[in-house]
């Protein structure tokens, strides 16, 4: 078993060796893969709420008169006509279109923010991308006016996902929590605590993600927690949030993306605005051939035997593609996979097959995402 | 079986040892510990009745949600019985691990590998060090 003796702890670290969490290596982070079991976490997350430590995902800061011109520039989505509480999915690329990582960025006001040197924007990064982006992003900021600042140690990161996770945080802020739209955010108090809060998540469900400053985590994490262990909610881990994000075809870096993959292939059109604008990478995704490159599918199997990262995908005999994650999906109680394949055999429908250790079983192409929420 | 009279791999397969027609078989199993550790188990493929297997060869899998675990062979010999039912039963595996959760039995062609099995006490203090 990994020793956990030189890696990163979050200020909920004690909490989740405390209460069964079985701590991994996540990129340097010693987190709780699972506290008992990970098909209870899932469900208890599709059912009613789920709380999650996310506090190894990088946040950066932002300050400066020219953020906005300096992150439209760095990230493929739009970000220059962003209004405060507006929060933007996009990916970070490099020159080829390659993606350095997908991230979230937070546009904020800075007079509604009480806490001292409120930054005008915000963006959460994979945690074992941080330091690369972050290198990427300080060696640019040059040109700009704007400045990088990253707030990963001295803040927390809370989720609270769930058909529950609304209504059981409300109580706890300064704002009116259920009127806060879908990919908005707002600079509230939770518990009296200055905190970013957003509507916005990794799991398929409705819910809300909290950045607290890290010495108020434990409170706000213990009193969620009591509130929604009242209703069948419990603490979630990384386990379960891969299991939750696969089936809501969320990509993963590492995974789905990386730096030989462009968002087009991943199918992340939605998060790259090419017209008037320029940025990083641009010009590689203008000229990106459409058919040329394996694209981004999913895969349902029957059985009980997992596909996961690495298994061929195939066509009768011939390989024509690779399995990027998979697992037993725990809503579904079937098999699921996402996987990079050939255009031709792309479409929803077609019967493939993946070899899972020398077993060639049947998968066949149906959309993303598998599991979408009731309205 | 009582777990304190089973030997133990430090890949965590539980081994008893009986006489047989003449010939030394040893039942194989998953720890308690390692069940545990395993948690949501989804799917286990069986050793083959027949396979001649040695000490550290992977016989058979067991995957949970979160990945799939091989499991090894303690002894050398060949694979004799199997436990039919385990696979559509899993739940046995973490209900009765050292009893009814038996995986295979496999008549002995050597010594080879005994030398290398923990008591009880002794593997009660492995686990403790790699649960920490």
């Amino acid at each position: 078993m990994p020793t956990t003796a030189n890696l990163a702890h979050t200020p909920l670290h004690d909490w989740h060796a405390a209460h069964g969490g079985r701590m991994v290596d996540f990129a340097g982070w010693s987190m709780p893969v699972q506290y008992a079991s990970i098909v209870d976490e899932h469900n208890a997350t599709r059912t009613a709420a789920g709380l999650f430590d996310i506090s190894h995902m990088g946040r950066l800061a932002f300050h400066g008169p020219d953020t906005a011109k300096f992150l439209d520039a760095m990230v493929t989505r739009r970000i220059a006509d962003m209004k405060p509480g507006q929060i933007r999915y996009g990916l970070m690329c490099n020159a080829d279109g390659g993606i350095l990582d997908d991230v979230l960025v937070y546009r904020w006001d800075g007079e509604l923010q009480s806490m001292p040197n409120p930054p005008s924007f915000h963006m959460v990064v994979n945690a074992s991308n941080r330091q690369k982006i972050l290198d990427w992003l300080v060696d640019r900021q040059v040109e700009f006016a704007a400045r990088t600042e990253d707030l990963t140690h001295s803040t927390a990161m809370i989720a609270l996902q769930g058909p529950l996770a609304i209504e059981k945080t409300d109580p706890l802020c300064d704002c009116e929590l259920t009127s806060l739209r879908y990919y908005r955010g707002i600079a509230t108090r939770v518990l009296g605590h200055d905190c970013y809060l957003s509507r916005t998540g990794y799991t398929g469900e409705d819910g809300c993600e909290i950045i607290c400053p890290a010495e108020n985590a434990v409170e706000i994490w213990e009193t969620l927690h009591e509130s929604i262990e009242e209703s069948e909610g419990m603490a979630v881990g990384l386990g379960a949030r891969d299991t939750l994000r696969l089936e809501a075809g969320m990509p993963l870096y590492g995974h789905e993306l990386s730096e030989n993959i462009n968002p087009l292939q991943a199918g992340l059109d939605f998060a790259v605005n090419l017209p008037d604008r320029d940025f990083i990478g641009r010009d590689a995704l203008v000229s990106a051939t459409e058919g040329a490159r394996p694209v981004r599918v999913g895969l349902q199997m029957d059985g009980r035997r997992a596909a996961r990262d690495g298994c061929p995908v195939l066509e009768g005999d011939k390989p024509v593609g690779t399995v990027t994650s998979g697992t037993y999906s725990p809503t579904f109680e079937r098999p699921l996979a996402m996987a990079y394949v050939k255009p031709a055999v792309s479409a929803i429908g077609t019967p493939l097959s993946v070899d899972i250790r020398g077993t060639q079983l049947p998968a066949t192409v149906v959309p993303l995402p598998f599991y979408q929420r009731g309205k | 079986m009582n777990p304190e009279t089973l030997l133990y791999a430090k890949t965590h397969e539980w081994v008893s040892l009986a006489e047989e027609g003449g010939s030394k078989v040893a039942t194989v199993g998953i720890s308690a510990f390692a069940v545990e550790a395993l948690t949501d188990l989804v799917f286990m493929e069986l050793p083959k009745v027949g396979q001649q297997v040695k000490p550290g060869d992977s016989i058979c899998e067991i995957e949970s949600v979160k990945a799939v675990s091989d499991l090894y062979s303690p002894v050398e010999g060949e694979v004799v019985e199997i436990n039919e039912p385990l696979p559509d039963t899993l739940e046995t595996l973490s209900e009765d691990p050292f009893g009814a959760g038996w995986v295979c039995k496999i008549k002995l062609a050597s010594e080879t590998g005994l030398d290398k099995l923990m008591d009880y006490a002794t593997y009660q203090k492995a686990c403790e060090e790699e649960a920490h």
